[in-house]
């Protein structure tokens, strides 16, 4: 059961992520964004982090893909136009990245022993607890410093955010304020 | 034993945080019509008293704080202190160069303080996930600093292609992380430089390596991965470009060394000679770009990347030598680096009007003391004797030989006289007597905050030059401590494994 599920959803996340990639208007790219995040919850709530899928809905699949898809309509962009470097890059870009991915699994699988017939294998063994009690364990104890750390650098974003995007309104601000979230 | 509190730990950092947050109050509550320039003062006390704090520390018991997160130790100190100069050194520069009509003065001060934050942890932080996060600081107040100059279009355009270049190499140095977590179960340094050996996966380990290495020599501008270097260094503020070529350089350096020789010290046959391929492109593209720009900017980032793989060819001494060079070339690089773009920015002034080597044809007519700077600070690049540039070059490649990479040696001094041609073009520029027909270019005005800034960097230039003992000590005790990490003052992180 779970190993379906997990090809099912693996197989979705990937077609969502190809399909963005093909896809030239920007609003159908976000959309697929949806697609991937949403697999990729029900991946991770197959390997017992219930509060990560969670969260990842929560967070990716609706404030982050409701900002992307907001920032889409204010920008109007339209379809996007192919360049020389553009169709170079869909050239050479799908087998380079295959390559790569070719590489790593490899690496991966090879090193561990492992086939793709066991990968299912490890899924269903989470630990007892839950996963919150773990997290918060970690979040507030381990990680305490790294945790608190983060507020500078969300501190960073926003003024950087004010000083770009404030005062002449140049393009540029809004982008970087908006990728940096 | 008492143990050190925590905060201790992390005092320089807790300093610097207060001050940016203090910034940051005074620029909301002032009335909008007062000068902001006085704010650039209050971060340069802030940035003074982080280093007061950061030689307080070595008076601590070497240690870790924060569950094994932050450490304290000469290692960390050195840096530390390296840092808060270099940024204290820019923002006295910035005081006088900033023009007044330029706006968000206050987050511009704010910025600079916050991302000085972020470089001291990186240099401090044993633990993967807090180095992501020091990072990450340190790279985006930069990518924001970058686009400061916002009317003249190649200002946005520099700070989105760092944005973006930047951060497609922060994804490399996380996904090492976490292949590194995945090999060993753990992300502290200490813990996985003891797990890493005997871990099973050991191409994974390797792996791990591997992109942790892109993603860091992304962040020095090493050779395969420097093509952001100089359309980011012509479009930032020349300020700006004297802190970002040179302390989230040296935090990065600190970095690597961190990660080459404690996590990764049974893998040196691997890393070595792929540091020594980079140590060499890094040298050769560099100089050669270099002796074909005319904008000034464009040919110092170039020489940059060029003293990235001078660094680096310090990598391939043995222990303890090679990290004493390396740290010893990252201090001695920095003074000259800050005092050479001190220069520019003072003659060029913040909107450029000058920045072809042409421009500075004469300077030494103009304005006497800018001009023999501007040359003693291009004799230190070159690394002529009794300047810092020299014994940085001469420890570097002494590890080298000691290494036995005699061969890097030899390519990094036929680099150095390479390089030497384009220096000595722009200092002989500057000495030569300007045409009669010429037209008149504007006096340099020098306040008294950038006068501070430059004697910092020359003072820095020539003790490093005439007395480098008391920094290579430092240099030596700091590589001493890498090489023997302190024992983490507590059992930090089993539940960290349970958590996978």
């Amino acid at each position: 059961m779970h190993l379906i599920l997990f090809f099912l959803f693996a197989g979705l996340c990937l077609a969502g992520a190809i399909n963005l990639l093909l896809q030239t208007h920007p609003i159908n790219s976000a959309l697929s964004l949806i697609v991937v995040m949403t697999s990729l919850a029900v991946l991770y709530l197959l390997l017992g982090a219930e509060f990560l899928a969670i969260a990842q809905i929560i967070v990716y699949a609706g404030a982050v893909m409701v900002l992307f898809t907001f920032v889409v309509m204010l920008l109007n962009a339209g379809r996007e136009e192919r360049t020389l470097g553009s169709r170079a890059g869909a050239r050479v870009g799908f087998p380079a990245v295959a390559v790569l991915l070719a590489v790593l699994a490899t690496v991966l699988l090879h090193a561990q022993g492992l086939t793709a017939a066991h990968l299912g294998a490890g899924l269903t063994d989470a630990k007892s607890g839950t996963n919150l009690d773990i997290l918060s364990q970690v979040l507030f104890h381990e990680l305490l410093l790294p945790f608190e750390v983060t507020s500078v650098l969300i501190l960073i974003a926003i003024l950087g955010a004010v000083a770009l995007a404030r005062a002449d309104g140049s393009k540029t601000g809004g982008a970087e304020g908006t990728a940096e979230k | 034993m008492n143990p050190v509190p925590d905060i201790y730990r992390i005092l320089p950092e807790v300093i610097l945080t207060l001050t940016g947050v203090a910034i940051m109050l005074v620029d909301a509550s002032i009335p909008p019509a007062w000068p902001r320039r006085y704010l650039g003062f209050l971060a340069a006390i802030g940035t003074t008293i982080a280093i007061w704090a950061s030689v307080w520390q070595l008076s601590l018991p070497e240690g870790t704080g924060f569950f094994g997160t932050v450490e304290t130790s000469a290692f960390t100190v050195f840096f530390h202190v390296l840092i808060c100069g270099i940024v204290l050194a820019a923002l006295l520069l910035s005081l006088d160069a900033l023009p007044t009509y330029s706006h968000h003065q206050g987050e511009f001060y704010a910025l600079i303080v916050f991302g000085a934050v972020g470089m001291c942890l990186l240099t401090s932080a044993v633990e993967l996930l807090l180095v992501f996060i020091a990072l990450e600081i340190s790279s985006i107040s930069t990518y924001i600093l970058a686009g400061y100059r916002k009317e003249t279009g190649r200002g946005p355009e520099a700070a989105i292609k760092y944005f973006l270049l930047g951060s497609f190499a922060t994804g490399f140095l996380l996904y090492g992380i976490a292949l590194i977590f995945g090999a060993t179960g753990t992300t502290q340094v200490y813990q996985a430089a003891r797990l890493a050996p005997v871990a099973q996966n050991q191409p994974l380990v390797l792996a791990a390596m591997a992109l942790m290495l892109v993603g860091i020599l992304f962040k020095v501008s090493a050779a395969p991965f420097h093509v952001w270097t100089p359309d980011v260094y012509e479009g930032a503020p020349t300020p700006v470009v004297a802190l970002m070529s040179t302390a989230p350089k040296a935090a990065a350096f600190a970095l690597l060394l961190r990660v080459v020789y404690e996590i990764f010290p049974h893998l040196r046959s691997v890393w070595e000679p792929l540091l020594w391929i980079v140590a060499v492109l890094s040298m050769t593209v560099g100089n050669l770009a270099a002796l074909r720009q005319q904008n000034v900017k464009r040919m110092l980032a170039y020489s940059a990347i060029a003293h990235a793989g001078y660094l680096l060819a310090a990598f391939a001494g043995i222990g303890s030598i090679g990290i004493a060079a390396a740290a010893f070339y990252t201090a001695a690089y920095a003074a000259m680096n800050v005092g050479v773009f001190a220069v520019i920015v003072l003659v060029a002034g913040y909107d450029e009007q000058l920045s072809l080597i042409g421009d500075f044809r004469g300077l030494i007519y103009r304005s006497p003391l800018l001009g023999s700077l501007l040359i003693f600070f291009l004799i230190s690049l070159i690394g002529i004797p009794f300047t810092g540039g020299f014994f940085g070059k001469f420890y570097s490649f002494s590890a080298a030989v000691g290494g036995g990479a005699i061969a890097l040696a030899i390519i990094g001094l036929l680099n150095s006289g390479l390089a030497a041609a384009y220096y000595l073009r722009l200092a002989l520029v500057t000495a030569q007597r300007p045409a009669e027909d010429e037209p008149a270019r504007p006096m340099p005005h020098v306040g008294p905050a950038a006068i501070a800034a430059v004697a910092l960097a020359v003072l820095v230039t020539l003790v490093l030059g005439i007395v480098p003992g008391a920094t290579l000590h430092a240099a030596q005790s700091a590589a001493h401590t890498l090489q023997v990490p302190p024992q983490p003052s507590e059992a930090p992180g089993i539940p960290l494994q349970s958590g996978q």
